[in-house]
Protein backbone atom coordinates (compact mmCIF):
# COMPACT_ATOMS: atom_id res chain seq x y z
CA UNK A 1 0.00 0.00 0.00
CA UNK A 2 1.71 3.40 -1.12
CA UNK A 3 1.69 6.40 1.65
CA UNK A 4 -0.62 8.21 -0.51
CA UNK A 5 -3.04 5.13 0.44
CA UNK A 6 -2.28 5.72 4.30
CA UNK A 7 -2.78 8.98 4.36
CA UNK A 8 -6.15 9.56 2.32
CA UNK A 9 -7.31 6.63 4.75
CA UNK A 10 -9.39 8.37 7.29
CA UNK A 11 -8.64 6.34 10.05
CA UNK A 12 -5.54 3.94 11.16
CA UNK A 13 -6.40 0.06 10.85
CA UNK A 14 -5.85 0.31 14.68
CA UNK A 15 -8.63 2.05 15.21
CA UNK A 16 -10.88 0.28 13.85
CA UNK A 17 -10.58 -2.18 16.53
CA UNK A 18 -11.30 -2.31 20.07
CA UNK A 19 -9.53 -2.89 23.28
CA UNK A 20 -9.64 -3.27 26.70
CA UNK A 21 -11.90 -0.50 28.52
CA UNK A 22 -11.83 1.44 25.39
CA UNK A 23 -15.08 2.86 26.58
CA UNK A 24 -12.62 5.10 28.65
CA UNK A 25 -8.90 4.07 27.56
CA UNK A 26 -9.04 5.46 23.81
CA UNK A 27 -4.95 4.28 23.18
CA UNK A 28 -2.02 3.41 24.63
CA UNK A 29 0.81 4.41 22.97
CA UNK A 30 4.84 3.79 24.17
CA UNK A 31 7.82 5.75 22.60
CA UNK A 32 11.32 5.05 22.92
CA UNK A 33 14.39 7.39 22.35
CA UNK A 34 17.33 5.55 21.06
CA UNK A 35 20.67 6.98 19.62
CA UNK A 36 23.32 5.59 17.43
CA UNK A 37 26.55 5.61 18.85
CA UNK A 38 29.35 7.49 17.36
CA UNK A 39 27.08 10.16 15.77
CA UNK A 40 26.51 13.67 16.45
CA UNK A 41 22.64 14.02 17.95
CA UNK A 42 20.59 15.05 15.35
CA UNK A 43 21.36 18.73 16.55
CA UNK A 44 24.58 18.85 15.20
CA UNK A 45 24.41 16.29 12.62
CA UNK A 46 26.08 17.21 9.52
CA UNK A 47 23.82 16.40 6.27
CA UNK A 48 26.20 13.14 5.65
CA UNK A 49 25.38 12.59 9.12
CA UNK A 50 21.96 12.60 8.93
CA UNK A 51 21.52 10.74 5.48
CA UNK A 52 24.01 7.67 6.83
CA UNK A 53 21.37 7.49 9.54
CA UNK A 54 19.05 7.37 7.63
CA UNK A 55 20.20 4.62 5.40
CA UNK A 56 21.65 2.34 8.50
CA UNK A 57 18.18 2.77 9.16
CA UNK A 58 16.90 1.64 6.04
CA UNK A 59 19.16 -1.18 6.37
CA UNK A 60 18.47 -2.24 9.38
CA UNK A 61 14.58 -2.11 8.65
CA UNK A 62 15.47 -5.04 5.93
CA UNK A 63 17.48 -6.87 8.25
CA UNK A 64 15.65 -10.16 8.81
CA UNK A 65 14.31 -9.47 12.50
CA UNK A 66 12.87 -6.61 11.62
CA UNK A 67 11.43 -8.49 8.39
CA UNK A 68 9.87 -10.61 11.06
CA UNK A 69 7.76 -7.58 12.57
CA UNK A 70 6.51 -7.20 9.07
CA UNK A 71 6.39 -4.59 6.05
CA UNK A 72 8.10 -0.88 6.84
CA UNK A 73 7.89 1.81 4.36
CA UNK A 74 10.51 4.22 4.93
CA UNK A 75 9.67 8.26 3.68
CA UNK A 76 11.92 11.29 4.01
CA UNK A 77 9.30 14.69 5.41
CA UNK A 78 10.92 16.35 2.96
CA UNK A 79 9.77 14.00 -0.34
CA UNK A 80 6.35 14.79 1.54
CA UNK A 81 3.38 17.74 1.23
CA UNK A 82 3.67 20.34 4.48
CA UNK A 83 -0.35 18.68 4.51
CA UNK A 84 0.45 15.30 3.97
CA UNK A 85 2.89 15.99 7.19
CA UNK A 86 0.21 17.51 9.02
CA UNK A 87 -2.14 14.70 8.38
CA UNK A 88 0.47 12.30 9.99
CA UNK A 89 0.62 14.65 12.84
CA UNK A 90 -2.81 14.37 12.99
CA UNK A 91 -2.85 10.57 13.33
CA UNK A 92 -0.31 10.34 15.90
CA UNK A 93 2.05 8.94 13.80
CA UNK A 94 4.75 11.28 14.05
CA UNK A 95 5.38 14.23 16.27
CA UNK A 96 4.67 18.26 15.55
CA UNK A 97 8.42 18.94 15.37
CA UNK A 98 9.69 15.81 13.13
CA UNK A 99 6.80 17.64 10.25
CA UNK A 100 7.67 21.35 11.18
CA UNK A 101 11.56 21.23 11.85
CA UNK A 102 13.29 18.26 11.34
CA UNK A 103 15.73 19.07 8.96
CA UNK A 104 16.54 15.33 7.83
CA UNK A 105 13.81 13.85 9.24
CA UNK A 106 12.06 10.57 7.67
CA UNK A 107 9.26 8.14 9.09
CA UNK A 108 9.42 4.46 8.93
CA UNK A 109 5.28 3.34 9.06
CA UNK A 110 4.36 -0.65 9.47
CA UNK A 111 0.84 -1.18 7.41
CA UNK A 112 -0.86 -0.97 10.04
CA UNK A 113 0.22 2.25 11.25
CA UNK A 114 0.64 0.62 14.51
CA UNK A 115 4.66 1.00 14.59
CA UNK A 116 5.78 4.18 13.59
CA UNK A 117 9.75 4.97 13.95
CA UNK A 118 10.65 8.60 13.51
CA UNK A 119 14.34 8.81 12.25
CA UNK A 120 16.07 12.16 12.87
CA UNK A 121 13.98 14.24 15.48
CA UNK A 122 15.32 15.34 18.79
CA UNK A 123 16.73 11.64 18.80
CA UNK A 124 18.36 9.27 16.09
CA UNK A 125 15.04 6.94 16.12
CA UNK A 126 12.26 7.42 18.04
CA UNK A 127 10.01 3.98 18.32
CA UNK A 128 6.57 4.43 18.80
CA UNK A 129 3.59 1.77 19.12
CA UNK A 130 0.09 2.25 19.74
CA UNK A 131 -2.75 0.50 19.86
CA UNK A 132 -6.30 0.95 21.10
CA UNK A 133 -7.69 0.74 24.15
CA UNK A 134 -5.68 -0.17 27.78
CA UNK A 135 -2.72 -2.20 26.01
CA UNK A 136 -0.03 -0.36 27.42
CA UNK A 137 1.62 -3.24 28.50
CA UNK A 138 1.47 -4.85 25.21
CA UNK A 139 2.60 -1.46 23.26
CA UNK A 140 5.47 -1.76 25.50
CA UNK A 141 6.39 -5.29 24.71
CA UNK A 142 5.77 -4.81 20.85
CA UNK A 143 8.17 -1.70 21.24
CA UNK A 144 11.12 -3.59 23.24
CA UNK A 145 10.52 -5.89 20.30
CA UNK A 146 11.78 -3.49 17.58
CA UNK A 147 14.46 -2.48 19.48
CA UNK A 148 15.71 -5.69 19.67
CA UNK A 149 15.00 -6.06 16.03
CA UNK A 150 16.50 -3.14 15.14
CA UNK A 151 19.64 -3.75 17.90
CA UNK A 152 20.35 -6.71 15.14
CA UNK A 153 21.78 -3.92 12.81
CA UNK A 154 22.52 -1.01 14.82
CA UNK A 155 24.54 -0.40 17.96
CA UNK A 156 22.99 2.25 20.33
CA UNK A 157 24.76 4.81 22.46
CA UNK A 158 24.36 3.09 26.19
CA UNK A 159 25.96 4.59 28.86
CA UNK A 160 26.88 1.82 32.08
CA UNK A 161 24.92 3.94 34.65
CA UNK A 162 23.62 6.68 32.85
CA UNK A 163 21.27 3.97 30.22
CA UNK A 164 20.14 5.26 27.11
CA UNK A 165 21.34 8.22 25.95
CA UNK A 166 19.58 10.65 24.43
CA UNK A 167 19.83 14.13 22.88
CA UNK A 168 17.77 15.62 25.99
CA UNK A 169 18.63 14.61 29.58
CA UNK A 170 14.75 14.54 30.65
CA UNK A 171 14.80 11.18 28.41
CA UNK A 172 17.95 9.44 29.23
CA UNK A 173 17.89 6.01 30.92
CA UNK A 174 15.14 4.13 29.53
CA UNK A 175 14.30 6.23 26.85
CA UNK A 176 10.64 6.08 27.39
CA UNK A 177 7.87 7.70 27.35
CA UNK A 178 4.32 5.44 27.95
CA UNK A 179 0.62 6.80 27.63
CA UNK A 180 -2.49 6.49 28.01
CA UNK A 181 -5.45 8.37 26.26
CA UNK A 182 -8.50 8.79 28.63
CA UNK A 183 -12.42 10.11 27.40
CA UNK A 184 -13.40 11.16 31.01
CA UNK A 185 -16.30 12.87 30.81
CA UNK A 186 -18.12 11.63 34.12
CA UNK A 187 -15.12 12.85 36.24
CA UNK A 188 -15.32 16.44 34.53
CA UNK A 189 -19.08 16.95 34.82
CA UNK A 190 -18.62 15.65 38.25
CA UNK A 191 -15.94 18.26 39.32
CA UNK A 192 -13.41 16.01 40.64
CA UNK A 193 -11.04 16.28 37.87
CA UNK A 194 -8.53 18.15 39.30
CA UNK A 195 -8.24 16.59 42.64
CA UNK A 196 -7.64 13.25 40.58
CA UNK A 197 -5.08 14.85 38.56
CA UNK A 198 -3.32 16.65 41.08
CA UNK A 199 -2.91 12.89 42.66
CA UNK A 200 -1.97 11.82 39.86
CA UNK A 201 0.99 14.25 39.54
CA UNK A 202 2.08 13.25 43.07
CA UNK A 203 3.07 9.93 41.66
CA UNK A 204 5.83 10.94 38.84
CA UNK A 205 2.84 10.99 36.11
CA UNK A 206 1.87 14.47 33.82
CA UNK A 207 -1.35 14.77 33.24
CA UNK A 208 -2.55 17.10 30.58
CA UNK A 209 -5.32 18.28 28.30
CA UNK A 210 -4.91 16.56 24.62
CA UNK A 211 -6.55 19.25 22.99
CA UNK A 212 -6.49 23.31 23.27
CA UNK A 213 -3.76 25.26 24.63
CA UNK A 214 -2.09 24.01 28.12
CA UNK A 215 -4.02 22.09 30.18
CA UNK A 216 -7.70 22.93 29.32
CA UNK A 217 -9.10 19.39 28.06
CA UNK A 218 -11.37 20.12 25.06
CA UNK A 219 -13.72 17.11 24.78
CA UNK A 220 -12.82 16.20 28.20
CA UNK A 221 -9.49 13.76 27.15
CA UNK A 222 -6.36 13.59 28.88
CA UNK A 223 -3.27 12.07 28.30
CA UNK A 224 -1.45 10.80 31.31
CA UNK A 225 2.34 9.76 30.66
CA UNK A 226 4.95 8.97 33.02
CA UNK A 227 7.60 11.96 33.69
CA UNK A 228 10.98 10.07 35.21
CA UNK A 229 12.83 8.11 32.32
CA UNK A 230 15.82 7.46 34.59
CA UNK A 231 16.13 5.53 38.00
CA UNK A 232 12.85 3.24 37.09
CA UNK A 233 13.09 0.20 35.20
CA UNK A 234 10.21 -0.24 32.05
CA UNK A 235 8.53 -2.62 33.88
CA UNK A 236 8.12 -0.52 36.74
CA UNK A 237 7.38 2.67 34.76
CA UNK A 238 4.73 0.84 33.00
CA UNK A 239 3.22 -1.20 35.93
CA UNK A 240 3.22 2.49 37.96
CA UNK A 241 1.28 4.22 34.83
CA UNK A 242 -1.02 1.11 34.25
CA UNK A 243 -2.03 1.00 38.58
CA UNK A 244 -2.93 4.37 38.07
CA UNK A 245 -4.99 4.60 34.79
CA UNK A 246 -7.04 1.37 36.44
CA UNK A 247 -7.75 3.68 39.45
CA UNK A 248 -8.71 6.49 37.31
CA UNK A 249 -10.77 4.25 35.42
CA UNK A 250 -13.16 3.08 38.33
CA UNK A 251 -13.11 6.11 39.59
CA UNK A 252 -15.00 7.34 36.12
CA UNK A 253 -16.96 4.75 36.08
CA UNK A 254 -18.37 5.37 39.56
CA UNK A 255 -18.38 9.02 38.49
CA UNK A 256 -20.71 8.13 35.63
CA UNK A 257 -23.12 5.84 37.25
CA UNK A 258 -23.43 8.30 40.15
CA UNK A 259 -24.26 11.07 37.60
CA UNK A 260 -26.99 9.15 36.10
CA UNK A 261 -28.47 8.25 38.88
CA UNK A 262 -28.47 11.53 40.53
CA UNK A 263 -30.09 13.83 37.63
CA UNK A 264 -30.57 11.08 34.65
CA UNK A 265 -32.69 13.99 32.58
CA UNK A 266 -30.13 16.71 33.15
CA UNK A 267 -27.32 14.05 31.73
CA UNK A 268 -29.97 12.61 29.00
CA UNK A 269 -30.29 16.27 28.01
CA UNK A 270 -27.01 17.02 27.83
CA UNK A 271 -26.23 13.77 25.57
CA UNK A 272 -28.96 14.44 23.21
CA UNK A 273 -28.80 18.22 22.69
CA UNK A 274 -25.16 17.46 21.60
CA UNK A 275 -26.52 15.12 18.86
CA UNK A 276 -28.99 16.69 17.81
CA UNK A 277 -26.48 19.88 17.15
CA UNK A 278 -23.81 17.39 15.55
CA UNK A 279 -26.37 16.13 13.26
CA UNK A 280 -28.12 19.38 11.97
CA UNK A 281 -25.23 21.94 12.68
CA UNK A 282 -24.03 24.15 9.33
CA UNK A 283 -20.54 25.12 10.90
CA UNK A 284 -18.65 23.50 13.52
CA UNK A 285 -15.39 24.82 15.41
CA UNK A 286 -13.04 22.52 16.44
CA UNK A 287 -13.73 23.33 20.20
CA UNK A 288 -17.24 22.94 20.08
CA UNK A 289 -16.79 19.64 17.64
CA UNK A 290 -14.78 18.22 20.43
CA UNK A 291 -17.28 18.96 23.23
CA UNK A 292 -20.00 17.46 21.69
CA UNK A 293 -18.26 14.47 19.93
CA UNK A 294 -17.41 14.06 23.62
CA UNK A 295 -21.23 14.06 25.03
CA UNK A 296 -22.34 11.91 22.35
CA UNK A 297 -19.87 9.48 22.98
CA UNK A 298 -20.71 9.46 26.71
CA UNK A 299 -24.44 8.76 25.58
CA UNK A 300 -23.43 5.79 23.43
CA UNK A 301 -21.21 4.24 26.47
CA UNK A 302 -24.52 4.95 29.10
CA UNK A 303 -26.81 3.40 26.23
CA UNK A 304 -28.76 6.63 25.98
CA UNK A 305 -28.05 6.74 21.65
CA UNK A 306 -27.67 3.84 20.20
CA UNK A 307 -27.38 2.76 16.52
CA UNK A 308 -24.15 4.84 16.30
CA UNK A 309 -20.43 3.29 16.35
CA UNK A 310 -18.41 3.60 19.93
CA UNK A 311 -15.81 4.18 17.23
CA UNK A 312 -17.27 7.97 15.95
CA UNK A 313 -15.48 9.92 18.76
CA UNK A 314 -12.08 8.71 17.94
CA UNK A 315 -12.86 8.92 13.81
CA UNK A 316 -13.88 12.03 14.19
CA UNK A 317 -11.03 13.40 16.50
CA UNK A 318 -9.00 12.86 13.61
CA UNK A 319 -11.35 13.04 10.70
CA UNK A 320 -12.21 16.99 11.71
CA UNK A 321 -8.62 18.18 12.25
CA UNK A 322 -7.56 20.62 9.80
CA UNK A 323 -5.25 18.80 7.41
CA UNK A 324 -7.04 16.05 7.78
CA UNK A 325 -10.38 18.01 6.57
CA UNK A 326 -8.30 19.73 3.81
CA UNK A 327 -6.79 16.72 3.01
CA UNK A 328 -10.66 14.82 2.74
CA UNK A 329 -12.04 17.57 0.90
CA UNK A 330 -8.72 18.23 -1.60
CA UNK A 331 -7.92 21.51 -1.04
CA UNK A 332 -7.06 24.26 1.01
CA UNK A 333 -9.74 25.84 3.42
CA UNK A 334 -9.68 28.90 5.55
CA UNK A 335 -10.79 28.78 9.04
CA UNK A 336 -14.53 29.75 8.04
CA UNK A 337 -14.79 27.21 5.11
CA UNK A 338 -12.89 24.66 7.59
CA UNK A 339 -16.09 25.02 10.13
CA UNK A 340 -18.86 24.55 7.27
CA UNK A 341 -16.82 21.73 5.95
CA UNK A 342 -16.43 20.19 9.44
CA UNK A 343 -19.75 20.23 10.03
CA UNK A 344 -20.66 17.87 6.69
CA UNK A 345 -18.29 15.91 7.36
CA UNK A 346 -19.78 15.42 10.66
CA UNK A 347 -23.17 14.76 9.47
CA UNK A 348 -21.99 12.89 6.56
CA UNK A 349 -20.57 10.45 9.40
CA UNK A 350 -24.15 10.37 11.21
CA UNK A 351 -25.97 8.97 8.37
CA UNK A 352 -23.29 6.39 7.99
CA UNK A 353 -24.73 5.07 11.17
CA UNK A 354 -28.29 3.60 11.53
CA UNK A 355 -28.54 6.70 14.62
CA UNK A 356 -31.65 6.48 16.95
CA UNK A 357 -32.05 8.19 20.43
CA UNK A 358 -33.60 6.06 22.89
CA UNK A 359 -36.53 7.48 24.33
CA UNK B 1 -10.82 23.94 43.04
CA UNK B 2 -10.39 27.67 42.78
CA UNK B 3 -7.01 28.96 41.54
CA UNK B 4 -4.44 29.40 44.26
CA UNK B 5 -3.04 33.23 42.69
CA UNK B 6 -5.85 35.18 42.02
CA UNK B 7 -8.78 32.88 43.90
CA UNK B 8 -11.39 33.97 41.18
CA UNK B 9 -11.07 31.21 38.29
CA UNK B 10 -10.70 28.02 38.43
CA UNK B 11 -7.71 26.54 38.90
CA UNK B 12 -6.91 24.28 35.62
CA UNK B 13 -2.81 23.62 35.93
CA UNK B 14 -1.66 21.50 38.65
CA UNK B 15 1.76 20.50 39.27
CA UNK B 16 3.85 19.37 42.16
CA UNK B 17 7.09 20.96 42.90
CA UNK B 18 9.85 18.36 44.61
CA UNK B 19 12.95 19.56 45.82
CA UNK B 20 15.12 17.70 47.96
CA UNK B 21 12.19 15.57 49.24
CA UNK B 22 9.92 18.60 49.71
CA UNK B 23 6.46 18.65 47.87
CA UNK B 24 5.16 21.77 46.90
CA UNK B 25 1.14 21.75 45.55
CA UNK B 26 0.59 24.18 42.98
CA UNK B 27 -3.36 24.87 41.60
CA UNK B 28 -3.44 27.73 38.94
CA UNK B 29 -5.72 28.76 36.34
CA UNK B 30 -4.44 28.67 32.86
CA UNK B 31 -3.76 33.00 32.81
CA UNK B 32 -2.42 33.17 36.02
CA UNK B 33 0.10 30.24 35.46
CA UNK B 34 0.84 31.73 32.12
CA UNK B 35 1.51 35.09 33.45
CA UNK B 36 3.47 33.84 36.09
CA UNK B 37 5.95 32.33 33.46
CA UNK B 38 6.18 29.87 35.60
CA UNK B 39 9.18 27.62 34.87
CA UNK B 40 7.19 24.08 36.40
CA UNK B 41 4.04 24.76 35.20
CA UNK B 42 5.54 24.75 31.98
CA UNK B 43 7.94 21.70 32.89
CA UNK B 44 4.76 20.04 33.58
CA UNK B 45 3.56 20.37 29.69
CA UNK B 46 6.62 20.06 28.34
CA UNK B 47 7.17 16.47 29.89
CA UNK B 48 4.33 15.98 27.85
CA UNK B 49 4.93 13.91 25.33
CA UNK B 50 3.05 14.50 21.82
CA UNK B 51 3.02 18.50 21.42
CA UNK B 52 6.37 18.61 23.10
CA UNK B 53 7.02 21.77 23.20
CA UNK B 54 10.56 22.52 22.32
CA UNK B 55 10.70 26.21 23.27
CA UNK B 56 8.63 25.78 26.42
CA UNK B 57 10.89 22.97 27.35
CA UNK B 58 14.14 24.66 26.87
CA UNK B 59 13.20 27.35 29.10
CA UNK B 60 12.54 25.27 31.78
CA UNK B 61 15.80 23.32 30.80
CA UNK B 62 17.70 26.18 31.04
CA UNK B 63 15.80 27.45 34.79
CA UNK B 64 17.34 23.99 36.03
CA UNK B 65 20.41 25.19 34.48
CA UNK B 66 20.71 28.30 35.87
CA UNK B 67 19.88 27.48 38.87
CA UNK B 68 23.25 25.10 38.92
CA UNK B 69 24.88 28.29 38.31
CA UNK B 70 23.87 30.44 40.83
CA UNK B 71 25.86 32.00 43.41
CA UNK B 72 27.56 29.44 45.93
CA UNK B 73 28.24 27.31 43.15
CA UNK B 74 31.50 27.00 42.56
CA UNK B 75 33.04 25.79 39.53
CA UNK B 76 34.99 26.82 36.31
CA UNK B 77 33.65 29.57 34.12
CA UNK B 78 30.59 28.04 32.00
CA UNK B 79 32.51 29.39 28.92
CA UNK B 80 35.00 26.98 29.12
CA UNK B 81 33.36 24.29 29.14
CA UNK B 82 32.98 22.13 26.20
CA UNK B 83 32.11 18.74 24.74
CA UNK B 84 36.00 17.67 24.32
CA UNK B 85 34.17 15.47 21.34
CA UNK B 86 31.72 16.91 19.54
CA UNK B 87 32.77 20.67 20.82
CA UNK B 88 29.37 21.56 21.70
CA UNK B 89 30.10 24.42 24.66
CA UNK B 90 28.38 23.81 27.53
CA UNK B 91 26.68 27.56 27.58
CA UNK B 92 24.90 26.23 24.54
CA UNK B 93 23.12 23.32 26.20
CA UNK B 94 21.65 25.77 28.66
CA UNK B 95 20.29 27.62 25.98
CA UNK B 96 18.80 24.48 23.65
CA UNK B 97 18.82 21.68 26.95
CA UNK B 98 19.95 19.34 23.96
CA UNK B 99 23.42 17.41 23.88
CA UNK B 100 25.29 17.34 20.70
CA UNK B 101 26.26 13.98 21.25
CA UNK B 102 27.16 10.91 22.99
CA UNK B 103 30.11 11.99 24.78
CA UNK B 104 28.21 15.05 26.01
CA UNK B 105 27.26 12.86 28.58
CA UNK B 106 30.52 12.06 30.19
CA UNK B 107 32.30 15.80 29.21
CA UNK B 108 29.67 17.76 31.64
CA UNK B 109 29.37 14.66 34.15
CA UNK B 110 30.03 17.24 37.15
CA UNK B 111 27.07 19.26 36.57
CA UNK B 112 24.45 16.96 34.85
CA UNK B 113 24.73 14.96 38.05
CA UNK B 114 22.44 17.26 39.86
CA UNK B 115 20.15 18.19 37.41
CA UNK B 116 19.68 14.70 37.05
CA UNK B 117 18.58 14.40 40.55
CA UNK B 118 16.73 17.11 40.19
CA UNK B 119 14.21 16.04 37.19
CA UNK B 120 14.79 12.36 37.14
CA UNK B 121 14.10 10.42 40.07
CA UNK B 122 17.57 8.33 40.56
CA UNK B 123 20.65 8.99 38.60
CA UNK B 124 21.58 4.99 37.60
CA UNK B 125 19.66 3.55 35.07
CA UNK B 126 18.19 0.04 36.23
CA UNK B 127 16.44 -0.78 33.12
CA UNK B 128 16.76 -2.55 29.93
CA UNK B 129 20.33 -3.24 28.53
CA UNK B 130 20.91 -3.74 24.94
CA UNK B 131 21.67 -7.48 23.57
CA UNK B 132 24.76 -5.70 22.34
CA UNK B 133 26.50 -3.91 24.54
CA UNK B 134 24.79 -5.93 27.00
CA UNK B 135 27.03 -9.00 28.68
CA UNK B 136 29.64 -6.90 29.90
CA UNK B 137 27.46 -3.96 31.47
CA UNK B 138 25.07 -7.14 33.35
CA UNK B 139 28.07 -8.56 34.54
CA UNK B 140 29.10 -4.63 36.15
CA UNK B 141 25.34 -4.27 37.44
CA UNK B 142 25.58 -7.54 38.84
CA UNK B 143 28.74 -7.10 40.49
CA UNK B 144 27.69 -3.72 41.81
CA UNK B 145 24.68 -5.56 43.30
CA UNK B 146 26.54 -8.40 44.87
CA UNK B 147 28.99 -5.59 46.50
CA UNK B 148 25.86 -3.94 47.86
CA UNK B 149 24.92 -7.15 49.47
CA UNK B 150 28.25 -7.97 50.88
CA UNK B 151 28.59 -4.55 52.60
CA UNK B 152 24.94 -5.30 53.89
CA UNK B 153 26.29 -8.97 55.36
CA UNK B 154 29.44 -8.20 56.78
CA UNK B 155 27.48 -5.64 58.84
CA UNK B 156 24.91 -7.71 59.68
CA UNK B 157 27.40 -10.10 60.62
CA UNK B 158 26.61 -13.22 58.29
CA UNK B 159 29.90 -14.10 57.24
CA UNK B 160 28.85 -17.68 55.80
CA UNK B 161 26.68 -15.51 53.50
CA UNK B 162 29.61 -13.05 53.01
CA UNK B 163 31.96 -15.58 51.67
CA UNK B 164 29.60 -17.11 49.11
CA UNK B 165 29.44 -13.56 47.92
CA UNK B 166 32.31 -12.59 48.25
CA UNK B 167 33.57 -15.78 45.99
CA UNK B 168 30.82 -14.70 43.27
CA UNK B 169 32.30 -11.49 43.54
CA UNK B 170 35.71 -12.86 42.25
CA UNK B 171 34.24 -15.18 39.54
CA UNK B 172 32.40 -12.09 37.92
CA UNK B 173 35.66 -10.26 38.27
CA UNK B 174 37.31 -12.81 36.48
CA UNK B 175 34.80 -13.46 33.86
CA UNK B 176 34.83 -9.31 33.21
CA UNK B 177 38.99 -9.64 32.69
CA UNK B 178 38.77 -12.41 30.21
ZN1 LIG C 1 -5.63 32.60 38.70
ZN1 LIG D 1 29.44 16.11 22.72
Amino acid sequence: MSLGEFLQRATSPWMREGGPQDDIVLTSRVRIARNLEGVPFPQLETDSHANQVIERVATALNSPAMRKLGDFELVRCSNLTPLDRAVLVEKHLISRDLAEEARHGAVALRQDEVISIMVNEEDHLRIQCILPGMRVDEAWRLANTVDDALESELTWAFHERLGYLTACPTNVGTGIRASVMMHLPGLVISGQINRLLSAVSQVGLTVRGLYGEGSEAAGNLFQVSNQVTLGESEQEIIQNLTGVVLQLIDHERAARKALLQANREALEDRVCRSFGILAYARRMDSKETLQRLSDVRLGIDLGIIKGVSSRILQELLVMTQPAFLQKYFGQELSPEERDVRRAALIRERLRLDDMEVRG
Amino acid sequence: MLCQRCQQRPATVHFTQVIGGDKTEYHLCDQCAQEKGDLLSKAAQAFSFNSWNPFQFNQLLSGLLNMESSPGFSSPPLTQLRCDHCGLPYSQFTKTGRFGCPHCYDSFEARLEPMLRRIQSNTTHTGKVPLRAGGQVKVKKELQRLRRELQQAVSLEQFEHAARLRDEIRRLEQQLEE
